[in-house]
């Protein structure tokens, strides 16, 4: 039996057998009171399906948007989130934390 | 991530194998390094020991070597709960253990109590408590809860599990029956500093009544000695 329900990665594997275009989302490094630790994931689609988290809710929309230019270009983007980002301010992380979050295409 | 690569990861995660994810994140690059050292890639060897170690932490870091920023990303085998006796709250307790990362497997030789249909999907061994142990091997990622309330099946786990490395031992009884226990357990030659590992009487003190309330409690307290939370337990300070 899967131990995890929160098994991103096999959901995001199921995905891609459907034949969906996939991207991860993962945190890879929080500065103050980030709601996520690193390592938490965010698998979305081009279709729209998304799976996991890596903030509270406050950046995941920016994050689907930079995962679909990721899914059409296949480079890897390394993104940043804080209160010193004006995009930050712009998509309101209210956590008043910090978090980069490494986007790829998976497959 | 390439479809080679993800099904490695897949697959030594199915295998209950720990396996590391390290990335290059200024160009995505990424390779796999067990506790063994790097599967067949070319990596610096400060990233494939900051990998060990984050693995053997089991926590994921960005680590900066020869001037690029790596993230280790750990994926150990799921924490383990074993529960013995397959009562009303360990019914309660299996489906809850799941979605918090725990693998549960219920031990209980009364097949009349351990059955697929109170325990549906559920891994059930119905070994007798010493033998079920024996063969399980609780380590450092194991919890190990007593509900059955018989000396004759707590008793015999909770020896085995005191001699294990389980990061939790809980047995359930009232603080009679639990003061009644540790002086079993002592003659069978567990100091009292060893016998103050097990979490007795059971569970967070949040009033808990019914069999799912106390499964709550348990998992609660699982989680928080996992966590290294500090906790102010009202119930133990009066006691």
């Amino acid at each position: 039996m899967i131990a995890d329900a929160e098994d991103i990665l096999t959901t995001a594997g199921q995905w891609v057998a459907d034949g969906e275009t996939v991207a991860l989302a993962t945190v890879v490094e929080t500065w103050g009171s980030s709601p996520r630790p690193a390592g938490s994931r965010l698998a979305v689609t081009a279709s729209g399906r998304m799976a996991g988290s890596v903030s509270g809710g406050c950046i995941e929309g920016a994050v689907a948007d930079a995962a679909k230019e990721v899914m059409a270009s296949g480079t890897p983007r390394l993104l940043s989130f804080g209160v010193t980002n004006e995009r930050a301010w712009e998509v309101g992380l209210a956590c008043g934390g910090t978090v980069s979050v490494f986007v790829e295409k998976l497959g | 991530m390439t479809p080679t690569l993800f099904q490695a990861l897949q697959a030594a995660r199915r295998a209950k194998r720990p396996v590391l994810l390290a990335t290059r994140l200024s160009d995505g690059a990424q390779a796999l390094v067990g506790p063994d050292g790097a599967h067949g890639a070319n990596l610096p060897e400060a990233v494939v020991a900051a990998a060990r170690q984050a693995l053997a932490e089991d926590v994921a870091r960005t680590v900066e070597v020869e001037g690029a920023r790596w993230f280790l990303h750990p994926h150990n085998p799921p924490l383990r709960l074993i529960v013995v006796g397959a009562v009303h709250i360990a019914q309660a307790l299996a489906p809850m253990a799941p979605p918090l990362g725990f693998a549960v497997t219920v031990i209980d030789p009364r097949r009349a109590f351990a059955t697929g249909e109170r325990f549906p999907g559920v891994a059930l061994d119905h070994r007798w408590p010493d033998e079920a142990m024996a063969a399980l091997g609780p380590d450092g990622r194991s919890a190990v809860v007593t509900l059955t309330h018989d000396p004759k099946l707590d008793d015999p786990a909770l020896d085995a599990a005191l001699r294990s490395d389980a990061f939790y031992i809980g047995a359930l009884g009232s603080r009679r029956t639990h003061a009644a226990r540790l002086a079993r357990l002592a003659a069978l030659g567990h100091a009292p500093e060893t016998l103050a590992r097990i979490h007795g009487p059971i569970g967070l003190a949040i009033g808990a009544e019914t069999a799912p309330e106390i499964a709550l409690a348990i998992m609660a307290e699982i989680v928080a000695v996992r966590r290294r939370a500090t906790l102010v337990s009202p119930a133990r300070e009066a006691a």
